[in-house]
């Protein structure tokens, strides 16, 4: 565990960068430091692995001061990731990743058999271990200093804001990745980002910074988003953390309708049989039971075969959430959500006020995912 | 004796064509040589203690700025008429050179690059020379450039010395025989010798950095 104990940062020209923060970080899990720019984020994190010195108060790691180590043990003890991945842009990937294991002694040809294992481990394809940093995109940038920091298997790993500089869909990649390898290795993450949909995605644990980098709140995010401290975490998760809040409720109690699904070759007597009087719909699906499109019930049911309405996307039950089911009935145009079981089949369908039902008892039961 | 042949040196010289080319290279390579070897140290210790920069800085270009004839006519009271009065002045020249690639280019590895270093627990020292110092090869390589070409031009003043100047020596032969295709020999002479060094640089740091990007590679 690492404890901020009271810190304050004050730099020499009088900016306080943190003021008073304490923060508990649990063990094998990650917690994030969310806020907007100039709140003290990357100062926190550096004074934990202490690049930076604090003004005032202490850190704790597994309840001994950080200042009693060795400052550069210490800094190997920590897996470090940099914005913009901060590669050695003279050493080959390779050598990159074997950065701290040679650091520590080991010999060259153990500390690149790790490079490599860590590179599988990354995503990263074998054939660019001999590549230098500039042949390489923004993306795989970031996964070299994600394995980089991973080489010598650190209980700890500092993140500061290893995403941002990736497109959008790159970085829903690598948080996937993130989410992967912690979830085999379960270390003791803290990860620095200006984007709260990003924290909420990673974090067990979010820490809100605002200005002059006082703590605004530390909590779980489905508790930041349904019980959000003040007006500023109000204000900073936006005016959607509503629907959000709806990704940590489960499918597993959403009621389905499996009555209205029917096979591409289906007889006109068995889409009769399969219409229901509320819905003038049915799910057309493949021979294996994936689904197709919506049809006009009587159309069908009268031997028409005409084109089928796009269900827009389907809901996984059980894997997906709430806010997904809800967002496959609001996007679908008969109103109906589309779910799927983990092979794709169609399984049933959901109507919004089903959904809503849905919703409406997950709030009283309080039940989180 | 004939008078006609280019590559013909007056025997005055008591030296071959290719005697004096060699004796150039070695009036040229050994100090800059010596300045890389001397510069590194320093430039360690300006990177080191930031405020002893200026100062050395400041040292090295007066140095620079006091003529080279002076220099060498001060040297020989203490090594005669020998290479090493024509060999120390351009080892300083080309300090002033090299200490500032070498420093500037280590000041300018990016602050994210430095702040990896630190952060994965590189000391101060193992920093500047596994980090900083191969991160500076392309710009210690512009300077060695510089060096090279103005220390090769350099030597011929070793001429006015009593002949140490090796190609040089074929100036003052030209004036005092009339024989003004020896000038040409020397001047062209020189100036190829260190065009194909500085060729032998651009190629030597190609093969020194394979990690710089075609584009941004000084
Ligand atoms: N070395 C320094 N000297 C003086 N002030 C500094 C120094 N480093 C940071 N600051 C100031 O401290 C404050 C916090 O900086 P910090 O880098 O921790 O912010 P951050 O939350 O990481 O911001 P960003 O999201 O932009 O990276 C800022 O106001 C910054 O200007
Ligand atoms: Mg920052």
């Amino acid at each position: 565990m690492i404890v901020i104990d009271a810190v304050t940062k004050r730099y020499p020209d009088g900016t306080t960068a943190v003021d008073r923060l304490t923060l508990e970080i649990p063990d094998g899990s990650i917690t994030v430091l969310v806020g907007l720019s100039g709140c003290g984020k990357t100062t926190t994190l550096r004074m934990i692995n202490r690049m930076v010195e604090p003004t005032e108060g202490r850190i704790l790691l597994d309840g001994a001061d950080v200042r009693e180590a060795p400052v550069n043990a210490l800094r190997r003890s920590m897996g470090y990731v940099i914005q913009h991945a901060g590669l050695f842009p003279h050493r080959t990937v390779i050598d990159n990743i074997a950065t701290v294991p040679r650091l520590l002694g080991w010999d060259k040809h153990r500390a690149r058999e790790r490079a490599r294992e860590l590179m599988e481990r990354v995503g990263l394809d074998a054939s660019f271990a001999g590549r230098y940093p500039y042949q390489l995109s923004g993306g795989q940038q970031q996964r070299v200093g994600v394995a980089r920091a991973l080489a010598a298997d650190p209980p700890v790993l500092l993140m500061d804001e290893p995403f941002s500089a990736v497109d959008p869909i790159v970085r829903k990649g690598l948080q996937d990745e993130l989410l992967r390898i912690q979830a085999d290795l379960g270390k003791t993450v803290v990860f620095v980002t200006h984007d709260i949909d990003e924290a909420i995605k990673l974090g067990d644990m979010v820490a809100v910074l605002r200005e002059g980098g006082r703590l605004a709140q530390y909590a779980p995010p489905a508790r930041l988003l349904s019980a959000p401290a003040d007006a500023f975490v109000e204000d900073f998760l936006g005016v959607d953390r509503g629907i959000r809040h709806l990704s940590f409720f489960g499918t597993e109690g959403l009621e389905l309708t499996a009555e209205p699904i029917v096979t591409e070759d289906a007889t006109a007597e068995q889409v009769r049989a399969a219409t229901l009087p509320e819905i003038p719909y049915v799910l057309v699906t493949d021979a294996e039971g994936r689904p197709r499109g919506w049809a006009d019930a009587l159309d069908r049911a009268t031997g028409g075969d005409g084109e089928l309405l796009p269900y827009g996307h389907a809901f996984t039950v059980g894997r997906d959430s709430l806010r997904a089911a809800l967002d496959a009935a609001v996007l679908s145009p008969t109103g109906w959500a589309v779910a799927v079981d983990e092979q794709g089949r169609a399984v049933g369908v959901a109507a919004q006020e089903a959904v809503a039902a849905a919703i409406r008892s997950a709030h009283t039961a309080g039940v989180l995912r | 004796m004939s008078h006609g042949g280019f590559f013909e040196v007056p025997s005055d010289l008591q030296n071959t064509w290719w005697g004096l080319v060699s004796w150039q290279l070695q009036l040229t390579l050994v100090p800059v040589l010596c300045g890389l070897v001397i510069a590194l140290p320093i430039a360690l210790l300006c990177r080191r203690f930031g405020w002893i920069y200026p100062p050395v800085l400041g040292v090295a270009t007066v140095f620079y700025a006091v003529p080279s004839l002076a220099l060498f006519v001060f040297l020989i009271d203490w090594f005669g008429e020998s290479d090493l009065t024509v060999e120390i002045p351009l080892t300083l020249y080309t300090l002033v050179v090299l200490v500032p690639a070498i420093v500037d280019g280590m000041r300018s590895v990016s602050a994210e690059t430095r702040a990896a270093a630190e952060a994965m627990g590189f000391g101060t020292l193992r920093r500047y020379v596994q980090v900083e110092l191969p991160i500076a090869v392309p710009a210690v390589f512009a300077g060695l450039r510089v060096a090279t070409v103005s220390s090769v031009s350099l030597v011929s003043v070793g001429m006015l010395i009593g002949n140490e100047g090796a190609l040089g020596n074929l100036l003052s032969d030209a004036l005092n025989y009339h024989r003004p295709l020896l000038a040409w020999d020397a001047v062209i002479s020189i100036a190829v010798i260190g065009v194909l060094l500085d060729a032998l640089l651009v190629l030597a740091r190609r093969l020194l950095t394979p990690w710089a990007r075609k584009a941004t590679a000084k």
